[in-house]
């Protein structure tokens, strides 16, 4: 599959604090209450989707979860990524008035992350459409390797006690307790068996993946998610031929996770040693055969150049990449940090700083701050972004979507709508259901509810 | 949206700054550096401005997906 649907799935943390200390406090189920006020009026569940096509709804746990309209280009999900971080400050900073109009003056702190303190897990699931003939088995067998190991690019990072070694490269890694599942809130898998491709079920599957981490920095999603699509093709074709299977999958994403020099060989069911970088660059010269071969475009030329900088600076010193990897900036500043202002690794100021570096509010965090002063690279522009929050995707099924919303929110039509389908209340009750995500427009609803 | 994206030096920054501008003396780009260094600790220590230990512990989800 030349092209492809991606989508990104963002559960946030959040949490309210009142300008008072010790003043009482909002339960977490209040705050996501006043956050999504704004955009729910008159509903009876926090379930919307928006005029940029994507949804916006509240996930189990109490999370506040930003699902990005189908995108079929990885710079362009990058842009709906980050657009989802704007819509939810800025519902915040509504919801933050309302508190104080009601008596309750403080701020509240979302954090696109993985862990709060105590160590509970919420999480960002990466969604890609597949061909279906692919044999599922294959399919895992062949993706377990390279969702252990591309950590190493994609990881956020996370403090750990000083005696368990200070620092991992992922978050969610420690979680992950099989190798297939179909769980999510328990016995998470490092594929998951969740297949609803809200497309024509005879044609396509979805891929859905809850192994990684939620990132902040735009590198390493753009990362992330374009060498995965590269891999999908790959595999989609039958093409690669290697035997990458893991003797523990489960043991080896933790021991890649706790080693932040990325040299911990890990086992291969044929007794074979390599490390993960060593095994990225076994994908990555497949890639590069496969493209010698198969259609590419300049996306993917990026994705490949950007990967190969990647592990070729990850072989020599992965502190290197202080400017493109979440895990590795966040390692950089933390350090200089602690060491400027005197304090021991185990302090709080420390563990603050890491959930700072997530929050996605800009002014109240330490990611936003490095990026303000050019220290992170990036792979969008500020107006990409800004147009992403108003305007659904050019080529995909969101479009139509989009344009529908933005009429059923001025107040004209009566209607539900999900991903594949839009349910007319009034003149007449009528079901549009859109089986192909690659189709911007809808001509038969279009007809009809342009008529009303 | 891709074509429109230019296309990022991947070479690190940090190597760039061995042969830059030669007509600044090495020592006042040092002082330069270590200027913005401090307005960007001093940026750091604003956004840590509240109880660390109280917002850490008070930092409590239900577990997700």
């Amino acid at each position: 599959m030349n092209r492809r649907i991606y989508g990104l799935e963002t559960e946030f943390g959040i949490i309210w604090t009142p300008d008072t200390p010790g003043k009482k406090t909002l339960t977490v189920q209040n705050v996501v209450m006043y956050l999504f006020r704004e955009i729910v009026a008159g509903r009876m569940y926090p379930d919307v989707f928006l005029e940029n096509g994507a949804r916006f709804y509240q996930d189990i746990g109490c999370h506040p979860e930003y699902a990005t309209p189908e995108c079929d280009d990885v710079a362009e999900l990058v842009a709906h990524d980050k657009a989802g971080e704007r819509i939810i400050t800025r519902l915040a900073s509504t919801a933050e008035r309302r508190m104080r109009n009601d008596g309750f003056y403080g701020k509240i702190s979302i954090f696109k992350n993985n862990l709060d303190t105590p160590g509970n897990t919420y999480g960002c699931h990466e969604n890609y459409l597949m061909e279906r003939h692919v044999d599922f088995r294959q399919l895992a067998s062949q993706l377990i390797p390279f969702f252990v190991t591309r950590q190493v690019f994609a990881g956020a990072g996370k403090i750990k006690p000083s005696h368990r070694g200070y620092y991992a490269i992922s978050q969610r890694a420690d979680h992950i307790r099989e190798e297939i599942s179909i769980g999510t809130t328990t016995a998470r898998g490092i594929i998951n068996t969740r297949d609803e491709p809200h497309a024509d079920r005879e044609k396509y599957r979805r891929l859905h993946v809850i192994v990684g981490d939620s990132n902040m920095s735009e590198f390493s999603t753009f990362l992330k998610v374009g060498t995965t699509g590269i891999i999908l093709r790959m595999i989609e074709d039958n093409f690669i031929q290697q035997r990458f299977a893991l003797r523990n999958p489960v043991k080896a994403i933790r021991e890649i996770s706790d080693d932040i020099t990325c040299k911990h060989p890990i086992e291969l069911q044929n007794g074979k040693r390599f490390s993960a970088v060593e095994l990225q660059w076994q994908y990555l010269e497949c890639a590069k055969r496969y493209l010698e071969q198969a259609e590419s475009d300049s996306t993917t030329t990026q994705i490949m150049a950007r990967w190969e900088y990647i592990l070729t600076c990850l072989e020599s010193d992965p502190m290197q990449l202080d400017r493109e990897l979440d895990w590795v900036i966040k390692w950089k500043w933390l350090q200089t940090y602690l060491g400027k202002r005197g304090f021991e690794w185990d302090a709080p100021q420390v563990k603050h700083l890491d959930l700072k570096y997530h929050n996605v509010r800009q002014e109240e965090s330490l990611y936003y701050t490095l990026e303000k002063r050019a220290e992170v690279e990036r792979i969008v522009k500020d107006e990409q972004i800004r147009h992403a929050e108003h305007f659904p995707p050019e080529r995909t099924r969101a479009k139509f979507r989009g344009k529908f919303i933005k009429k059923v929110n001025e107040g004209k039509i009566l209607c539900g709508v999900n991903w594949s389908y839009i349910q007319l209340y009034e003149p007449y009750q009528i079901l549009y259901l859109s089986t192909d995500p690659f189709k911007p427009e809808f001509d038969e609803a279009s007809r009809t509810i342009y008529s009303i | 949206m891709s074509t429109e994206k230019q296309q990022e030096h991947l070479k690190h920054p940090v190597d760039e700054t061995e042969d830059m501008q030669p007509d600044v003396g090495a020592s006042e780009m040092d002082e330069e550096f270590v200027e913005d260094l401090d307005t960007l600790l001093d940026e750091i220590d604003e956004i840590l401005e509240e109880d660390s230990q109280e917002f850490v512990e008070n930092y409590i989800q239900r577990g997700g997906q």
